[in-house]
């Protein structure tokens, strides 16, 4: 099992310096991200959780380079994102992945510079990480939900990009299937180090995942808290200090533990 | 291998197709059109045991053949002939095999068809593709669009006749006006209905824009071209017989309106009729084999 490992520890990854995010719509404007300011490690796997509508969508995208902030700036090894970048890929919530191609062909679609041989491989490789064994000429609507979203990480991990952005994606899967989904992300995570931002609006999926949770507030959002999660893997869900780090966000949020 | 949820996750993703379907009229009505054409790919897979396509076949035969003996006893019946029997009908289709003239009529009928539809798909695919692609080029193109669409292309016959003559090139030039818009209209929605995350997905793998267009626009939007494709050609069909009974001599549309000019031969009127319904039918049968292809299936393959 991996020690746990400190952001002081690592190599700033990503540093977020005083983003703020206003959308002009219909001569309406809507500060949506309020001096959002954050670091994260090398390797380092962060949730940002927070309410639906918060903003946690608008970070992500700007952390990948899909919009640019109102003002601040987002670094990514000392430089300046200027747009996506296939050094770091994006997860959509399943819908990202191309229906127009098989399980093989989405995994390749990044890998269009490589010769052959090595696609080929890297292609085999990765079907099997994600256990996609024997559907490697099915097309996305012949899988199921689970299966579409490992196909897409799969996609991502394909490229050997050095980080992942995951937009809440188990959000539409079951919850059995969900459960399974993190515990596959964590052994990847574990295999492979890449540096992960994973966006939920589940506690408890922050809790069982994240290095550290940055809980937002509501819109426009701010960084209201960081908590280290410092329970080693594989996390015992009802150890008194998972409980104890799980209901201290409970509060923070504003929630009342009983219904 | 299918896992809870599949079901309920994939519904939501169909509804919102449908919803988009829903915006535009000719999309709607291709939509519906699917349907059947559904049905036809589940029932002719290959792996289903012949006997049941033999039933399939059978049954909408055997429906023509009653339809034809109702037909051939009720004017048989009549004193007045309010129709050649089917029998005459055949009778005309024979005369007109036998003066070579059936082959002949066919053949100009098609090539019209065939210029005026390629011509159109070659311009109007490539456009729509573009002026679909910039929000700001569809807000100038749009009005033009809206206001050229409900001019029915057969309003064009006297402008055609005064640029081209009477001949092949006022028919194929007819032909071509009524499958552009729709084909232009076609282009545009598919490329606006192209969902963002497939973009965004392109440029964080790093595509060109030359890339982007050919390996995430284009395949994008092959499904509803196809669809656009089909529809239109049926129109080109419709039109270029339009065409031939008042800009050209020759092809099925002239044989309809010149058997009945030239002493009332009402057989080869219906002769006439029957034959561009069956080659309809035919060319329909043709490009919906395209919808078959696996990568192109994927939006109708969710029911
Ligand atoms: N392109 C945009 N233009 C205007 N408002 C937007 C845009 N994108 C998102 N918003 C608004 O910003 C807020 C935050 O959205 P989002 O980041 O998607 O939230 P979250 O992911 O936390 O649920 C929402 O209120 C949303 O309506
Ligand atoms: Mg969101």
């Amino acid at each position: 099992m991996e020690p746990f490992v400190t952001p002081a520890a690592v190599d700033t990854k990503l540093r977020v310096e005083h983003v703020n995010i206003v959308f002009d719509r219909d001569g309406k404007s809507t500060p949506v991200l309020n001096d959002i300011s954050l670091e994260v490690g090398d390797g380092e796997f962060v949730c940002l959780l927070g309410p639906s509508g918060c903003g946690k969508s608008t970070l992500l995208s700007t952390m990948a380079g899909f919009l640019s902030p109102t003002s601040g700036e987002i670094k990514i090894d000392g430089e300046a994102v200027r747009g996506p970048d296939p050094r770091r890929i994006f997860v959509f919530q399943e819908r990202g992945v191309f229906p127009w191609l098989t399980v093989e062909g989405n995994i390749g679609f990044g890998l269009f510079k490589l010769p052959r041989a090595e696609r080929e491989r890297r292609i085999a490789y990765y079907v099997k990480m994600v256990g996609l064994e024997g559907f490697e000429r099915t097309y996305p609507p012949e899988l199921s939900g689970g299966m579409k979203q490992r196909l897409e990480v799969a996609r991502a991990l394909a490229v050997n990009p050095d980080m992942l952005f995951l937009d809440e994606p188990f959000g539409a899967l079951d919850s059995i299937t969900r459960l399974i989904m993190r515990g596959e992300l964590l052994r990847i995570w574990e295999a492979e180090r890449k540096t992960v931002i994973f966006v939920t609006h589940d506690i408890d999926e922050a809790v069982q995942l994240a290095d550290r949770v940055v809980v937002m507030s509501a819109r426009p959002a701010t960084i209201q808290q960081i908590v280290n999660i410092d329970i080693p893997h594989p996390r015992d869900i009802s150890s008194p200090r998972y409980l104890e780090l799980r209901d201290g966000i409970f509060k923070q949020i504003g929630l009342a533990h009983k219904l | 291998m299918k896992q809870a949820g599949f079901a309920a996750g994939d519904k939501v993703h169909t509804y919102k197709y449908l919803a988009i379907c829903g915006k535009d009229y000719l999309r709607y009505t291709s939509a519906l059109l699917n349907r059947p054409s559904l049905t036809n790919i589940k029932i002719l897979d290959a792996n289903r045991p012949s006997v049941l396509n033999l039933f399939v076949w059978l049954r909408p035969v055997a429906f023509i053949g009653v339809l034809l003996s109702v037909w051939q006893i009720a004017i048989s019946r009549h004193t007045v002939h309010l129709l050649p029997t089917p029998v005459e009908v055949v009778g005309g289709i024979a005369d007109l095999v036998q003066h070579g003239l059936l082959l002949k009529y066919v053949v100009a009928s098609l090539f019209r068809v065939t210029w005026g539809y390629v011509l159109a798909v070659v311009l109007a695919v490539p456009l729509g593709l573009a002026i679909g692609w910039s929000r700001r080029v569809e807000m100038a193109f749009n009005p033009v669009i809206q206001i050229l669409r409900p001019i029915s292309p057969l309003a064009w016959i006297p402008i055609a006749i005064l640029w081209f003559g009477v001949g092949d090139l006022a028919a194929v030039f007819l032909i071509f006006l009524g499958c552009f818009l729709p084909l232009l209209l076609t282009a545009i929605n598919a490329v606006q209905s192209i969902p963002a995350v497939y973009i965004d997905v392109g440029r964080n793998f790093g595509l060109r824009r030359v890339d982007l267009v050919y390996r995430v626009l284009y395949p994008a939007v092959v499904p509803q071209l196809i669809v656009g494709l089909r529809i239109t050609l049926g129109i080109a069909w419709l039109v270029v017989v339009a065409a031939e009974m008042i800009a050209v001599n020759s092809g099925l549309g002239f044989l309809i309106i010149d058997a009945r000019n030239a002493g009332n031969r009402y057989d080869l009127v219906v002769a006439g009729m029957v034959l561009i319904g069956i080659i309809g039918l035919l060319l329909d049968l043709g490009i919906r084999s395209l919808e078959r292809v696996k990568s192109f299936r994927w939006s109708y393959s969710e029911d």
